[in-house]
């Protein structure tokens, strides 16, 4: 399948070789740029947000040339973009479709919504695990509380 | 090497919350020893809890151990702005064992990854306080004989009892059958219900502590506290419908213990104290035993 087929993704041009994330919340796009390290690498990057989507509202695209992710990375931004789909190209063409899923742990992402939790107090990486993934629930590894889908947020 | 610590009561599996408790017992028939002598116990009281810090200071100088420490943070470092992680890393240098009550939830968990030393935590805000859940469990354990389906009637304020919460859980190992007595406001929260719905365990809600009090193996009392209200009116309506008197006892078990994580207010009438039923303070008590049984597991002594 060519991305030429499809006119959305006219909107940014199409890379030779890399990754295209695709279907990101429109709201969520820098969030997605930080979780994966986007602003603090040299690749050619190019993304479109705000674009009309069928299903998600207003959403994002984002083209990195030449980075293939681990699945342990892009599940990173599960917790931002659910339904994000990664086309990943080579030679122009999408030789493989996946899409992210909440991991069972998240370590340095999210921030615990414990106002007196010790890592809303001193500089400690923030660690949860997984105990409900739709929608998502979080268990602080430190504090033992719950952060849930409406408080969750992004460090 | 990493080290041992007791941050939260689910860090023991089954068999090592029995062996504890049957050290406890043998601490309990000699509680003199000579197995901490040239150990040094810091007892780090970020907050004030006398009681709590008093039993382990107990436990360690009964071993011939020694101790140092502070009772609260505005006698430390913590007053001039020192982290946690400071405090922990400097005092490692000094102590072979960390005792810690701290108001931050978490604190307790964070410690015992930067500590070189074992770590108890007596308190993280209203997290969790294993020793207590211990010395608990050993009290039950020692006055019905065991610790396999009981009937534990827990009573006052279930909502935010952090000591309730963690012998639920801990119990529940057992197959215990709860009776959960309090005012409307201050019910079981739902995850613990859960809880034990998804362990198959039964237990029953109401606010009227006769209907229940005679099935009870186990009285845990709680103190109702008037901040926990949002209307001042409903606790001045409920305060005294959760307070136990020597005549409501004629019927229960007769081997029936009634045990308080103290201090008490009002919510147990001192004219229970004389009935054999009592056991707040023989609980107190095994707490010395029991944290006996906990340092010197930590340390690798027994």
């Amino acid at each position: 399948m060519k991305n030429a087929n499809d006119p959305k993704q006219l909107l940014v041009s199409a890379i030779e070789s890399g990754t295209v994330i695709d279907h990101i919340p429109a709201k969520t796009l820098f969030k997605v740029i930080k979780i994966l390290g986007l602003d603090r690498i040299s690749n050619q990057i190019t993304f479109g947000t705000n674009l009309d989507s069928k299903t998600d509202g207003k959403k994002a695209i984002i083209k990195i040339a030449g980075v293939f992710f681990e699945d342990d990375d892009i599940n990173r931004i599960a917790l931002v973009a659910p339904n994000a789909k990664l086309n990943i190209i080579r030679d122009y063409e999408v030789v493989e479709k996946r899409v992210v899923s909440v991991p069972d742990t998240i370590t340095a992402i999210a921030k615990c919504m414990n106002p007196k939790c010790i890592t809303n107090f001193e500089k400690v990486t923030t660690r949860f695990r997984v105990v409900s993934k739709k929608p998502v629930a979080l268990k602080c590894h430190y504090c033992e509380k719950i952060t849930d889908q409406e408080r969750l947020e992004i460090i | 090497m990493k080290t041992r610590s007791l941050v939260s009561i689910d860090d023991l599996i089954t068999a090592e919350i029995t062996k504890i408790l049957d050290l406890a017992a043998e601490f309990e028939k000699e509680p003199i020893q000579d197995i901490l002598r040239g150990r040094v116990v810091a007892t780090l009281f970020f907050e004030p809890s006398t009681r709590t810090r008093l039993s382990f200071e107990s436990a360690v100088n009964k071993l011939g151990g020694k101790v140092i420490g502070f009772t609260d943070s505005s006698s430390s470092s913590v007053t001039k702005g020192e982290t946690l992680n400071d405090t922990i890393r400097t005092v490692n240098n000094y102590a072979d064992l960390i005792v810690m009550r701290h108001p931050i939830e978490g604190s307790a968990r964070y410690a015992s990854e930067i500590s070189t030393v074992p770590v108890i935590n007596a308190g993280d805000g209203a997290n969790q306080h294993p020793t207590q859940t211990l010395l608990d469990l050993y009290s039950i354990l020692k006055t019905q004989g065991t610790l396999d389906k009981l009937n534990i009637c827990m009573v006052g304020d279930l909502k935010y009892g952090r000591t309730v919460h963690s012998l639920l859980m801990a119990m529940s190992r057992w197959k215990t059958s709860f009776n959960f007595v309090a005012p409307e406001e201050l019910m079981m929260p739902d995850e613990y219900k859960l809880y034990l719905r998804n362990l198959g365990l039964d237990y029953f809600e109401t606010s009227n502590l006769a209907e229940v009090i005679n099935m009870a193996d186990i009285i845990y009392m709680t103190r109702v506290q008037r901040e926990r209200f949002s209307d001042p009116m409903e606790y001045e309506k409920v305060k005294n419908a959760y307070v136990l008197h020597d005549n409501m006892l004629g019927e229960t078990k007769p081997g029936m213990k009634i045990l308080h994580p103290l201090p008490r207010v009002n919510e147990i009438n001192t004219d229970v104290d004389a009935n054999t039923k009592a056991y707040y303070f023989e609980q107190a008590l095994n707490g010395v035993f029991t944290r006996q049984a906990i340092i010197t597991t930590l340390l690798g002594l027994k």
